[in-house]
């Protein structure tokens, strides 16, 4: 059996690798899977604590890892239906171009 | 001598003796009037003043009577009446006043002698138009002059010694536009302050020394023997005891005012005020207050002179006076100013007078004093009569033959004259003057002064020969025509020709009755008097001297037809040393190059340090404060609101710094989301490890 | 059997890392699946069974077509001419390994104190999950379900043509 660090730091890169994805690409969709894959590493690390903790019968971090899965589909779907509709009106979806909001 | 035996002595305070303070009170109150007037008032003002010393001059004359009573019933009078004014400390300052023979007959001649002078006043300032201030000026110094008269106390004494000082000067100054009459005045109040000075110091050495300020106070006054005595036996410098030092600085104050050398130099310009104030002032009254002072002050001069001697004061007083008579004297002979002429005549009478108190005592000076007082009077108001008649000229050598123009003038001048000169008999001054000559030919200490006067005499005659020459002799060489003048002024000039003839007879050794009035002694008519061993040898010199003078003058002017451009006749012969008399032997320049230079000089001296020094330091304190007031108008403008900008500006700029970070991505927003998230798990991290 | 775990890790970081370097974004969405399929795997392997299916039912055959679809529905010009990173690209790289290093930190700090293996295995059914979710979970249940629901209506206005108001 691995250690359970091992899992943890499995899931801690994957964190900083879509971290490091939403921050650099300039598509917005990019920027969006990035998203994706830190709310998997964070999934890992929740399945990884439910596995290695002492009651893995109560399902408490199981069910945590499912509902998340859920809420990230909502997230997902909705995030690309608000690209998609800039993408409508500006005709790019370069982050960079993006800055009407700019204060 | 007559009666040896002194009167019996009397203080009590008789009803005239507690009113006497009336008599000087009442022309100052006349002169406060008068001060409110408006100038055309000149009726009212007239009225007022000599109304004023009518009454002084009735009051005077009761005081007269009432002594002469006294001493008709053998009593030596001398009544005072004192009074404290205030007290601070231990010490109290007292005034009051005294009435005894030396005060009675100067009262009687001040205000008879200046009630004249006020009506003859009348007529000669009819045409001024500041006549009521004349006549203000003129009450208050008669006010004044007899508030001296009567002075007990030293304070009272010097308050109107000064007030007399302050009116001169106001009269002599009364045309102030001309700058003349203003550098008069001034030179006036200066010179006499100088002797001013000596005499206050006199007085508070006086005051420290006795503890009174009062003459005579029932046997603790400072005149008193116990006071005297006192002040005999301190001694002060150069062998002086202190009764002489006081007494000679008494004397310096004297001296100021009745112009004895090297104060006399402001007598002769003081003719610069109208004509009424030289008679006044300058001939009658106020320069015979000197004389007056040392008179009452005598007891002190003379303290501890043993009988017959004399003190180092008296041989001061007499040495100054003889010295003055014939210095003046000399410069007169060249003198081309009527008044001029007559002014030096007066200082070289007071010479006489200095001398003659100097040498003789009490009486023997006041003797000469009131006769001078009227006939001095009498030739200064000839003196103005002539000017006013020959239309405000003054100068000798362009009037002649008045004698037939103005007859009264001249009759009346002559008079004058001739007391002046000393003729024998008729004239008071010839009795007046040999009085003092006898004094002098008697002195112990030294014969000069004798011959001195002598000389006097000679010069006298001749200076007044010349001036009567120029004046009435000969041929009218000025302009218009002259005319006599109205009866208000001629017949004042009567009545003291009167008395300037009857007054000798009152002083003749025949019958001294001056003498022994002041003195205190019965006097009666006896003409074993003109016996006395040497008398009439005196009489006879005198009036040999008298002739020489008078017949040298007539032979050198009497009679020439001489135009006003010619040099005097004198002048041609010895041009030299005319010039150095006409030039009044250059007493004024000498004091105008050290005196006067060096006060001008301190006066720079001083304005220098004023502008530069303390003005300086002002101006310097206010640079310094307009410097800090710069200095902090640079703090407040740059550090403090450039600071406060400052500030402000950075925290806008700053403030757009800080908004370039709301640029609108999305993804520098996520960055520093991930980048606190990093730095607070950190410190959680941190923080838990401990 | 690490063995496996190491072997599966690779491959879903290496997913991961072509998912965010690739050009193409197409490219990226496959890897991106790819990914996803690792990280089934390792929760297979952690005895998660339910949640490794869920995920490849839910992440794979929903989420990654999304992703796919909306990278065709937004294809402009394909490649932007300033290149696939935006700029200050090293600032977010930067800022990611900070992350990464104050994450490895703690667990590496903590490493000690972490089980190392050999717990026991778990036996859950699905039959277990199906009445937790009814009992226990069911708030959070119906609270998804609501979720899910606003989710969709969103998605789909959001996504929506708008009306032509001005012709």
């Amino acid at each position: 059996m691995t250690p359970l660090a091992h899992y943890l730091l499995v899931a801690a890169l994957l964190f900083s690798i879509g971290l490091a994805g939403a921050l650099t690409r300039r598509n917005a969709i990019l920027v969006l899977i990035g998203i994706e894959l830190m709310l998997n590493a964070a999934n890992l690390n929740l399945i990884a604590f439910w596995r290695y903790g002492p009651h893995p019968e109560a399902l408490t971090g199981m069910m945590f890892a499912i509902f998340s899965i859920a809420v990230a589909a909502a997230e997902a779907a909705v995030g690309l239906g608000l690209v998609i509709q800039i993408h409508r009106h500006a005709h790019t979806t370069d982050l960079d171009a993006m800055n009407r909001m700019k204060g | 001598m007559q009666g040896t035996i002194p009167f019996t002595p009397l203080t009590t305070a008789s009803p005239i003796a507690e009113i006497l303070w009336l008599i000087p009170a009442l022309p100052i109150l006349a002169s406060g009037a008068m001060a409110l007037l408006k100038q055309p008032k000149r009726k009212s003002a007239a009225t007022l003043a000599i109304g004023s010393l009518s009454l002084s001059l009735l009051l005077a004359l009761v005081a007269f009577g009432h002594v002469v009573a006294g001493w008709l019933h053998g009593d030596a009078i001398r009544e005072t009446a004192n009074f404290t004014w205030f007290q601070f400390g231990a010490t109290n300052v007292e005034l009051g006043w005294v009435l005894d023979p030396l005060s009675a007959v100067m009262l009687t001649m001040v205000s008879f002698v200046g009630l004249l002078i006020f009506i003859y006043s009348i007529g000669y300032m009819e045409h001024d138009e500041n006549f009521t201030r004349f006549f203000c000026f003129l009450s208050l110094f008669a006010g004044a002059m007899l508030g001296v008269v009567i002075a007990n106390s030293l304070l009272l004494l010097f308050m109107c010694w000064e007030l007399v000082g302050l009116t001169s000067y106001l009269l002599i100054g009364f045309w102030y536009q001309r700058p003349a009459a203003a550098a008069a005045a001034k030179k006036a109040f200066l010179v006499t302050r100088v002797g001013d000075v000596f005499f206050l110091l006199g007085i508070v050495w006086l005051f420290a020394q006795t503890g009174t300020l009062l003459f005579y106070n029932g046997g603790t006054g400072s005149m008193e023997a116990a006071a005297l005595s006192g002040l005999l036996a301190q001694h002060a410098a150069l062998g002086l005891t202190a009764a002489g030092a006081i007494g000679l600085l008494i004397f310096a104050g004297a001296a100021g005012k009745s112009g004895q050398f090297p104060l006399h130099v402001w007598l002769p310009d003081a003719m610069e005020g109208p004509t009424p104030v030289s008679a006044l002032i300058h001939a009658a009254t106020m320069v015979a207050a000197g004389v007056y002072l040392v008179a009452r002050v005598y007891p002190l001069m003379a303290a501890g002179g043993l009988a017959g001697g004399t003190t180092t004061a008296l041989t001061v007083v007499t040495w100054v006076g003889a010295f003055t008579a014939v210095f003046a004297a000399l410069i007169a002979v060249a003198q081309n100013d009527i008044k001029r002429i007559l002014a030096y005549s007066t200082v070289s009478q007071l010479g006489y007078m200095m001398a003659g108190l100097g040498m003789g005592g009490v009486a023997v000076g006041m003797f000469h004093l009131i006769t001078h007082g009227f006939f001095k009077a009498l030739l200064f108001m000839g003196a103005g009569s002539v000017i006013h008649g020959c239309h405000e000229e003054q100068d000798v050598r362009r009037m002649g033959g008045l004698r037939a123009d103005m007859p009264l003038t001249f009759v009346t001048y002559a008079i004058g004259m001739l007391a002046l000169c000393g003729f024998p008999i008729f004239f008071s001054g010839f009795w007046s003057k040999d009085g003092i000559l006898e004094a002098a030919e008697h002195w112990s200490v030294a014969k000069a002064p004798f011959y001195m006067l002598i000389f006097g005499a000679l010069l006298t005659a001749f200076y007044m020969t010349r001036q009567v020459s120029y004046v009435f002799f000969g041929h009218w060489r000025g302009k218009k025509p002259a005319h006599e003048s109205p009866a208000a002024m001629t017949v004042p000039l009567a009545i003291l020709a009167f008395f300037a003839m009857a007054l000798g007879a009152i002083g003749t050794p025949a019958w001294p009755w001056f003498r022994a009035f002041l003195d205190g002694r019965a006097a009666g008519f006896d003409w074993h008097g003109f016996a006395e061993p040497g008398l009439m040898a005196l009489m006879g010199s005198s009036t040999v001297v008298v002739l020489i003078g008078l017949g040298s003058g007539w032979w050198f002017y009497g009679e020439r037809a001489s135009r006003p451009e010619e040099p005097d006749v004198l002048e041609a012969a010895a041009p030299w040393p005319w010039r150095w008399l006409r030039d009044r032997l250059y007493v004024d320049e000498l004091y105008g190059g050290t005196v006067v230079a060096f006060y001008a000089w301190w006066a720079r001296v001083s304005d220098w340090l004023d502008r530069r020094v303390w003005g300086g330091a002002v101006s310097g304190v206010a640079w310094a404060f307009r410097g800090f007031a710069q200095l902090n108008r640079f703090l407040d403008n740059n550090w403090v609101d450039g600071g406060f900008d400052k500030g402000c500006e950075e925290l806008a700029s700053g403030g757009g710094l800080l908004a370039r970070v709301q640029n609108g991505r999305v993804q520098s927003y996520l960055r520093l989301l991930a980048l606190a998230v990093a730095v607070l798990v950190a410190i959680l991290i941190w923080s838990s490890r401990a | 059997m690490s063995i496996a775990f190491y072997l599966i890790a690779a491959l879903t970081l290496a997913g991961g890392l072509a998912a965010v370097l690739l050009k193409n974004t197409v490219h990226c969405a496959l890897a991106l699946t790819v990914a996803f399929a690792g990280l089934a795997l390792l929760f297979l392997e952690l005895d998660a069974q339910f949640a490794g299916f869920a995920q490849i039912l839910v992440y794979i055959g929903a989420v990654a077509i999304l992703v796919v679809f909306a990278i065709l529905l937004t294809r402009g010009s394909e490649t932007p001419k300033d290149g696939v990173y935006s700029r200050n690209w090293l600032a977010g790289l930067f800022i990611a390994a900070a992350v990464f290093a104050v994450l490895g930190w703690a667990v590496l700090q903590s490493a000690g104190g972490l089980p190392q293996g050999a717990v026991a295995a778990p036996t859950v059914t699905v039959l277990q999950i199906g009445n937790a979710l009814v009992s226990r979970y069911v708030l959070p249940l119906e609270i998804v379900a609501l979720l899910l629901t606003a989710a969709m209506i969103g998605a789909v206005i959001v996504a929506m043509h708008e009306k032509e108001r001005q012709k």
